[in-house]
């Protein structure tokens, strides 16, 4: 099962392709509107299609639990905020011991620094910086 | 001692203010623009503006000579965060951070990041300490260490008035370890050192021992 903290632009598409893919998907996100984000451009709505969709807050236990952190084998955090990432991640590998985390983190400094101490990080803005330089690099060559 | 202060709201600009008072160097972090100039206008060179959960900005700070890290910021992720940087990265020696919503106290507690301060806490430990339950006030609980240390006043003819404390009759895992006479100097007892009412005692204890150091000290139970 796939858990995705954050129903924003990176979690809902996250959590639809994973769905596509065949795996049972759970999403958790505070604010409830953003359930809109999941049944956009779908055919059938998120619930009809086997998604799961609990509002809540990620830091919050019992919204954890409700969302099915006890069963998930992949946990995504993707939240818009860096610091609930981080934390979110590391309750999820270190309390509820899920196998695979995955935290989105915008600052690159802190993604590779957490990354040394083995979270599974992935940062956009370094992905982004990195094409720019070689689209700079590819004009001036 | 190098004391750096994330968090620029009332508790970490007076915190910061209180340490300067007592001589210390300090480094105030700030990332909410105006209340940084506003700040700045006092604090002058003490305070940096900027995200304290950035790298770089602590860095900025100098936060590898930092004795000490305090993150008081209003938001748990980030104080929570800070400390782990602090003392897993930069291997700052000492750390204290503000824990606001107590329900997150348990991720301050999984990530290591102790002593985590809850004023909702504090002021529940005042209610206790005003309003005790057992006719006792705890002073000190280390629930790692599994002890406390509580503090109950003798009332008259409660078992242990009037007898030595060798012949009190005290569970094993507790201790008498001071005697505090109304309007005299508090001491550390003898064997032979006879208790009055009217006393104060600190007893140290493995938790729940409370009632049998009720039953001894104040059976009639003084509360408020």
């Amino acid at each position: 099962m796939v858990l995705v903290v954050g129903a924003g632009r990176v979690g809902a598409a996250v959590a639809k392709s994973s769905l596509a893919a065949g795996y049972t998907v759970s999403v958790l996100d505070e604010d409830p509107l953003s359930h809109e984000r999941l049944d956009a451009g779908q055919a059938t709505s998120w619930e009809d299609s086997g998604g799961r969709f609990t509002v809540g807050t990620a830091i919050e236990i019992d919204a954890l639990l409700a969302a099915g952190i006890a069963e998930a084998d992949v946990f995504i955090a993707a939240t818009r905020g860096d610091n609930t990432n981080l934390l979110v991640a590391q309750i999820a590998q270190k309390r509820f011991n899920v196998d695979h985390v995955i935290v989105r983190v915008l600052d690159p400094a802190r993604s590779d620094w957490y990354a040394e101490q083995g979270l599974h990080t992935i940062c956009a803005v370094k992905l982004g910086i990195a094409m720019f330089e070689k689209a700079i690099l590819d004009i001036t060559s | 001692m190098y004391v750096i202060v994330v968090g620029g709201g009332k508790v970490g600009l007076n915190l910061a203010r209180e340490l300067i008072r007592n001589g210390q160097e300090v480094t105030l972090i700030e990332g909410e623009r105006r209340a940084y100039l506003r700040i700045e206008q006092e604090l002058e060179h003490a305070i940096q503006y900027g995200d304290g959960t950035e790298l770089w900005v602590l860095e900025r700070a100098g936060i590898q000579r930092a004795d000490l890290v305090v993150a008081v910021t209003g938001d748990d992720e980030d104080n929570i965060l800070i400390c782990q940087v602090a003392k897993e990265k930069y291997l700052c020696e000492r750390i204290i951070a503000r824990c606001n919503n107590p329900r997150n106290l348990q991720h301050f507690k999984l990530l290591g990041v102790q002593p985590a301060v809850s004023a909702t806490d504090l002021i529940l430990n005042l209610i206790e300490h005003e309003v005790p339950g057992h006719g006792l006030v705890h002073l000190l609980d280390l629930p790692d260490e599994k002890l406390e240390i509580i503090e109950v006043e003798v009332t008259d003819g409660a078992p242990a008035a009037g007898r030595a404390v060798c012949d009190i009759d005290l569970p094993d895992g507790s201790l008498i370890i001071s005697v505090l006479p109304s309007g005299r100097a508090g001491f550390v007892p003898k064997g032979d050192t006879v208790i009055n009412p009217g006393d104060e005692v600190l007893v140290v204890l493995d938790p729940g021992l409370e009632p049998h150091i009720t039953a001894q000290f104040a059976p009639n139970g003084r509360v408020g």
